[in-house]
């Protein structure tokens, strides 16, 4: 599904190098779970992923069934079905909840020139969405992410995520500042929307999240390259002796 | 939620730096010659067959006048403007004065079908959910057609251009023009006091609920062509009217000058609700031509209990000057001033209000959301006062300001001053950016770029816009849709 080769990326406006020739492949259907260190680059890629402005890949390329994404704009890419998660969900003032998911839906649908979805029907969808992430109706009249808790804001970029409906999901650190309970309830969301169909990407820095949401691969994000991948051990012989060792054996 | 939508849809269509009402009407025009003296101003008021007196009063208006100068304070900049190079009196031939439909000419009934303007009694009836509306039409200096005249009479309601209230109504006009705005009020209102054209006016009498919104639309179509329209609205005792005001003009390569008075009366216990969307044309995007649009608006809240608000949305012009305002005087009165200020390319704004607090227990509010796009300029520039005798004086200001891009200006100065110790004012104001962060997560969510500033700025300015009637709400939305279109990028 997902195919990154030897990619190149800096800040625009700085030039600093921050991915340095990073390859990944993520199949179809696979949970994988990407870690490293503060400064690794794990942001980053997330970023250039979903096509930031301020980011410029200098070589290599993004592959995305079998296509590159690099000249896409980023509302683009979300309507082909990649999605991020953000690890600090922006505040829309004046925007309820429920406004921004309608226009969020139905410009995708019409990048992919489906028919918008009906009021009514909307509705029907995102209560029963809402409702298995715990939501309550009130929190979707209130403006987006505006006043949220630090669980609420998660529970919003999930719900985002399920109604819709992407092949290629990043999570960006979706652990932080996320008390058990809310944890809990996104892992539950995250795990409901494992498919054959879809690939998930979990970038985190710790390997706690990774015992709600078990991955099918983990890989070691180190100065912009991958420098060890593995199964879902890999996560806990960090957890166990930290980053210090694999960074050595791969120097 | 549809709104936005249709904002979206809008703005799609409609092509960057592209004034959507920039079109001319070709109709013979019966005009005043170039230049302003006192012939000139003899010559309006014969035209308009009115009483002596007022030709008096606008006399010495102009002789006032030319002892003035032109004020400099606001943070607007424009080359210095030739008084004697512009026409004050343009009328299309056919339209001597107010008639009914039948009698109006095609062409200028053409331009208001074109405008989205329904004069058509019956057409409007027949559009399923909207609401009657009557309107007075405004071509450059003459009304050319009120609406629902009839039915307003039965209600008691006089709703009628100020030409024809001075033939037919002389006493009451005389009564209450100039008693807010005074003809020496200040440079720009103490020449519209002598040289004004039409306009509308607007009698509710004691103890009725205007049974519809009355609204009026003035079009600016001849060329060097000054409006100076004069809009009275009064309303006795308990009653109640909610006005809307729209304006359009053709899009020219010269500067236009439009200078309106609009004079507010509410008496014990009545209610006036006064909302304009304004859209004149603004200029290139070079920053050449638009509308100097120098107004002044004022209401007197002038009994107990008695309440003003003022709803504008302003996304036209070159230059905004204008502070619609009110005189709190009865005890118990409120005022409102809602406001959003849309400026993009080489706009120029210089907008707020003033609350003067005079009676007892009178309470202001005042909320402001200015957008400045563009290599525009957007400044708020409100006074708050509390009077020796004003006990009690209550006053919620805030203003907001957004700005898109990096080469536009937004200011915020506010006049505040209390003379009794039991006043209360408050002042808040923020500045913010539409920041990367904000744009990213939208795009990041399938939304592209201009409809997702098209949200953002529709999310900043709900509090306002939730303001305007119902109708008015959704044209707001669409038109600050279209002004911040290309403002990006």
């Amino acid at each position: 599904m997902l195919e990154i080769k030897n990619l190149h990326a800096r800040i625009a406006e700085s030039g600093t190098e921050i991915i340095r020739g990073l390859n990944l492949k993520v199949a179809a259907g696979e949970v994988a779970a990407i870690m490293g260190p503060n400064g690794s680059g794990k942001s980053t890629l997330s970023y250039v992923l979903a096509g930031r402005d301020g980011y410029e890949v200098t070589e290599g390329d993004i592959l995305y069934n079998g296509e590159s994404i690099l000249d896409l704009e980023p509302s683009e890419r979300a309507a082909k079905g990649i999605f991020l998660a953000f690890q600090y969900p922006v505040e829309i003032p004046g925007v309820a909840t429920m406004q921004f998911l309608k226009v969020a839906i139905n410009e995708q649908r019409k990048a992919r020139g489906e028919e918008e979805l009906k009021t009514p029907d909307f509705i029907r969808l995102v209560r029963e969405r809402a409702a298995e992430l715990k939501i309550e109706p009130e929190m979707l009249k209130r403006a987006l992410n505006v006043g949220f808790s630090g669980g609420e804001k998660k529970r919003a970029e999930i719900l985002q995520m399920k109604l819709l409906e992407p092949n290629l999901c990043v999570l960006d650190e979706t652990d932080s500042g996320l008390d058990i309970d809310a944890l809990k309830i996104v892992a539950d969301g995250v795990n409901a929307l494992r498919a054959p169909d879809r690939a998930i990407i979990v970038i985190t820095h710790y390997q706690r999240l990774l015992e709600h949401i078990v991955p099918d691969t983990v890989h070691v994000l180190y100065q912009g390259q991958v420098i060890k991948s593995g199964d879902k051990s890999l996560a806990s012989e960090l957890e166990a002796h930290g980053y210090a060792d694999i960074i050595e054996a791969a120097a | 939620m549809p709104a936005v939508q249709e904002t979206i849809d809008q703005v799609r269509q409609i092509d960057v730096d592209q004034y959507k009402y920039g079109f001319e009407t070709i109709i013979e025009t019966d005009k005043a010659p170039k230049g302003l003296s006192e012939d000139i101003i003899r010559f309006i008021s014969a035209k308009k067959q009115e009483p002596e007196w007022m030709l008096e009063w606008r006399l010495a208006a102009y002789r006032r006048w030319l002892t003035m100068e032109e004020p400099s304070w606001a943070r607007v900049d424009y080359p210095q403007i030739d008084f004697q190079d512009l026409y004050y009196y343009s009328a299309p031939k056919t339209a001597a004065g107010p008639k009914t439909l039948d009698e109006v000419d095609p062409e200028l009934l053409a331009t208001y079908e074109k405008l989205g303007i329904p004069l058509r009694e019956q057409e409007m009836l027949a559009g399923v959910q909207q609401s009657k509306i009557a309107v007075d039409a405004v071509f450059d200096s003459v009304s050319v057609v009120t609406t629902f005249k009839e039915e307003l009479k039965k209600a008691g309601v006089i709703f009628m251009s100020i030409s024809e209230a001075l033939r037919e109504h002389p006493e009451l006009v005389r009564k209450y023009i100039g008693s807010v705005v005074p003809t020496s009020d200040n440079f720009y209102a103490t020449l519209n006091s002598a040289v004004f054209t039409d306009g509308s006016f607007v009698y509710v009498p004691k103890g009725v609920r205007c049974p519809m919104e009355l609204s009026t639309y003035f079009r600016i179509n001849d060329q060097n062509t000054g409006q100076f329209e004069r809009t009275l609205i009064i309303c006795e005792e308990g009653a109640y009217v909610s006005y809307l005001e729209g304006c359009t003009a053709p899009q020219r390569d010269e500067n236009q000058l439009h200078a309106a008075v609009v004079e507010l009366v509410a008496l014990d216990d009545a209610e006036i609700k006064y909302s304009t969307v304004q859209n004149w044309y603004p200029g290139d995007k070079e920053g050449k031509g638009g509308i100097y649009n120098f107004v002044t608006k004022r209401g007197d809240c002038r009994g107990r209990n008695s309440k003003i608000s003022w709803t504008q949305v302003e996304t036209g012009s070159a230059i905004t000057w204008k502070y619609p305002s009110c005189i709190l005087r009865g005890d118990n009165s409120r005022g409102e001033f809602y406001s959003i200020a849309v400026s993009n390319g080489h706009q120029q704004i210089d907008s707020g209000t003033k609350m003067l607090h005079l009676g007892k227990n009178t309470s202001s509010r005042i909320i402001s959301k200015g957008i400045s796009a563009g290599q525009s300029n957007n400044t708020y520039r409100g006074q708050v006062s509390a009077h020796r005798k004003a006990a009690n004086a209550r006053n919620f200001t805030q203003c907001d300001s957004l700005l898109i891009g990096d080469r536009c200006g937004a200011h915020t100065v506010p006049y505040i001053e209390a003379k009794n110790a039991s006043a209360q004012f408050e002042h808040e104001a923020t500045t913010s950016k539409i920041s990367d962060d904000q744009l990213f997560y939208c795009l990041a969510r399938g939304i592209p770029e201009e409809e997702a500033i098209a949200l953002i700025v529709n999310g900043f300015v709900k509090d306002v816009i939730q303001q305007l009637p119902m109708e008015f709400a959704v044209e707001a939305q669409k038109l600050i849709g279209i002004s911040l279109e290309g403002s990006v990028g």
